[in-house]
């Protein structure tokens, strides 16, 4: 327990472990995958004397089980993994949406697909993280863009999935996790926690799923005295299976609409140098890094441009763009992939602006002169 | 020894779950049956008890009990159990898996949970074969026998899953059959009270798809070689491995006392908080 505010020097996966710490995770569940191992060594270290619990289970399929079990038992439960760690979660992750059990997930993303290139930065799990897991399903991802947004984005990811019953991922990239900076600590006191909601009711009316005005039903733990079923099957308001078309449609409509209605405190947006801006960069991860250096330079020179920051890829904050579409003649879009959020800002920009993106699978970083050279070849 | 009628009013979410998915003389539900008579014999609280179980038939039974029930996907029952067990360790955890969920999908994490002797207790309902999805062989389906996905018959040898789970760590290991229920219910019991990994092997039958591509008969034939084949330990250890082909040894083959996990996880914790870790 951190009872002084403190500056350290750590890394990203420092940083998130910090935040799983403060924000009160009290189980971890996960397999060694480089470049997140470091979050697992950090909790399995520190959990129990924090009176948590820390177990390596024997892969990524079993650490994502054992974290929906631990939350149905009241814990708040987080694991960390990368790219092919990530891909065998996707099954249950559908499952935790479904249940609507709270979780976080941290990927450290690396260089994909397959075994790819585990040392290398890469931002190409954006749609995995968004459609990974099969059929029609809520999401939320936050993806922080330094050290210091690690370790507030993973509190927040802790708290958005216990307000929501839902998965969190907070989406790092293999830059972000590793770099190291200085980052201030707050004592945990000072720490906002938001705790999911239990039943106050008598056991004998509590349905584990009907909605509250909030739209998210109340939750009780497995041996809270309140006995109820939990499935992967599409569910009535008690929990049990259902055929029923108008159950299933309210069971699946009510994961999008709790979603839906907290759509704006879910959405992490920055805007740097917008106000006059006639061309922005839209950036995440470590993109941001270079996009801020290329934003400084470009604005010394006198062109008008901006940055949107997205702090949560979904779900895809589109205000974000749209209010500022009327002023903008062009659109920079870069990212370590072949343009994942660039089809979102494609698809929110509908005709109005020009947009350019800039891509790299190779391992390497896109540099702040390269962001500069496309803006300025845009402009002139 | 509790009623019929007793144990379903007891027991069974009677009002609001019935009737059931299983086909008529499906072997799961007297299994079911023994295993609740075993809890009531035991006077566990329903509010004390987890019921977690796969995907297949077997994945179905937690719904219809009224205990904290948790039906999760295919194969992954014990990891979940082992989250849930991890978090609160004052339940008594009850896994119920089908002979497909917990060898093949789900192999890999029953030989850890054996490992780690975790105090969970896993209920293995075999019948040799994939029953929900028509009949498909499974890792049990004997050898030369046939499913729907090998008319010709089985070329792959089955798993031996008591002496599997045995080999890799269980501290408890029983077997019987659905016929033999009164013999299951007291395996039940004492492996619900035995502190660590728990494996109960109950041999039942599907004569929907097993039995009747085998030309097995129907549920009560099916029955009567469960009664048949079945050796009691005592007995089959004054027999010849001749007299022994072809006959499953049933009662508690294995009990062993060793360092539980969530027992030992709590001296960590203890040793961390000297140490102060956090």
């Amino acid at each position: 327990m951190r009872k002084k505010p403190s500056y350290q020097l750590m890394q990203g996966n420092e940083a998130a472990a910090e935040g799983a710490l403060a924000a009160g995770v009290n189980f971890f569940a996960g397999y060694p995958i480089t470049p997140s191992t470091e979050i697992a060594e950090i909790l399995a270290d520190r959990l129990p004397a924090n009176g948590g619990k820390f177990i390596q289970m024997e892969d990524e399929i079993g650490s994502i089980a054992a974290i929906i079990g631990a939350s149905i038992g009241g814990c708040k439960s987080l694991t960390a993994t990368s790219g092919p760690g990530f891909s065998l979660m996707q099954e249950n992750l559908g499952f935790a949406c479904l249940a609507e059990v709270p979780l976080v997930i941290v990927n450290v993303m690396r260089g994909g697909p397959s075994t790819g290139m585990p040392t290398s930065p890469s931002q190409g799990d954006v749609m995995q993280s968004r459609w990974g897991t099969h059929g029609d399903h809520p999401i939320i991802v936050l993806s922080p863009a330094s050290v210091e947004e690690t370790f507030h984005y993973t509190i927040k990811a802790v708290n958005l999935a216990e307000k929501y019953r839902n998965p969190v991922i907070v989406l790092m990239d293999e830059v972000i996790g590793h770099m190291r900076a200085r980052v201030s600590l707050p004592p945990w006191p000072m720490v906002e926690r938001v705790n999911r909601v239990k039943p106050n009711m008598p056991p004998e009316w509590y349905n584990p799923y009907e909605r509250q005005a909030s739209g998210v039903a109340p939750m009780a733990a497995f041996g809270d005295g309140y006995r109820y079923h939990v499935t992967g099957l599409v569910h009535d308001a008690k929990g049990f299976p259902t055929a029923n078309p108008n159950e299933a449609r309210d069971n699946l409509r009510g994961l999008f609409a709790k979603i839906e209605r907290g759509f704006r405190e879910i959405c992490l947006v920055d805007y740097e140098e917008m106000e006059d801006a006639e061309h922005a960069i839209v950036a995440y991860g470590c993109m941001v890094l270079s996009a801020r250096s290329a934003l400084e330079q470009l604005r010394e020179a006198g062109h008008r441009v901006g940055l949107i920051k997205l702090g949560t890829l979904w779900p895809f904050p589109r205000f974000a763009l749209e209010r500022y579409l009327p002023q903008l003649k062009n659109i920079i879009v870069p990212e370590l992939n072949l343009g994942q959020v660039y089809r979102e800002v494609l698809r929110v920009n509908a005709g109005h602006a020009n947009i350019e993106k800039i891509n790299r699978i190779n391992g390497t970083i896109i540099t702040p002169e390269e962001i500069i050279k496309t803006v300025k070849g845009l402009i002139r | 020894m509790i009623s019929n009628s007793e144990l379903v009013k007891k027991y069974f979410r009677y009002n609001k779950k019935f009737p059931h998915i299983w086909c008529p003389g499906c072997g799961i539900g007297t299994i079911l049956g023994s295993m609740l008579r075993a809890i009531d014999d035991l006077e566990l609280e329903k509010d004390d008890i987890a019921f977690v179980s796969g995907i297949g038939c077997t994945g179905r039974a937690p719904v219809y009990v009224d205990f904290n029930t948790l039906h999760t996907t295919h194969g992954r029952a014990l990891p979940f159990a082992t989250g849930l067990k991890l978090a609160r360790p004052e339940l008594k955890v009850i896994v119920a898996t089908g002979d497909g969920d917990s060898t093949a999908i789900g192999g890999n994490h029953l030989i850890h949970a054996c490992r780690r002797n975790i105090d969970i207790t896993t209920i293995i309902f075999n019948n040799y074969i994939y029953g929900m999805t028509g009949g498909q062989y499974s890792p049990t389906t004997p050898h030369g026998d046939k499913a729907y996905t090998c008319k010709l018959g089985n070329i792959e040898r089955p798993f031996n899953i008591s002496a599997l789970v045995e080999a890799a760590g269980a501290t408890f290991v029983g077997r019987s059959t659905s016929y033999h229920t009164l013999q299951l219910k007291n395996i039940i019991k004492r492996a619900i009270q035995h502190k660590g990994f728990s494996v109960v092997e109950v041999i039942t039958h599907c004569p929907t798809t097993y039995g009747r591509i085998n030309r097995k008969g129907g549920a009560v034939e099916m029955l009567e070689w469960q009664k048949e084949v079945a050796v009691d330990r005592e007995k089959a250890a004054k027999m010849s491995p001749e007299e022994l082909e072809g006959k499953i040894v049933t009662g508690i083959l294995l009990e062993r006392e060793l360092p539980e996990f969530c027992e030992q996880y709590d001296t960590i914790i203890e040793k961390a908080q000297s140490l102060d870790k956090g």
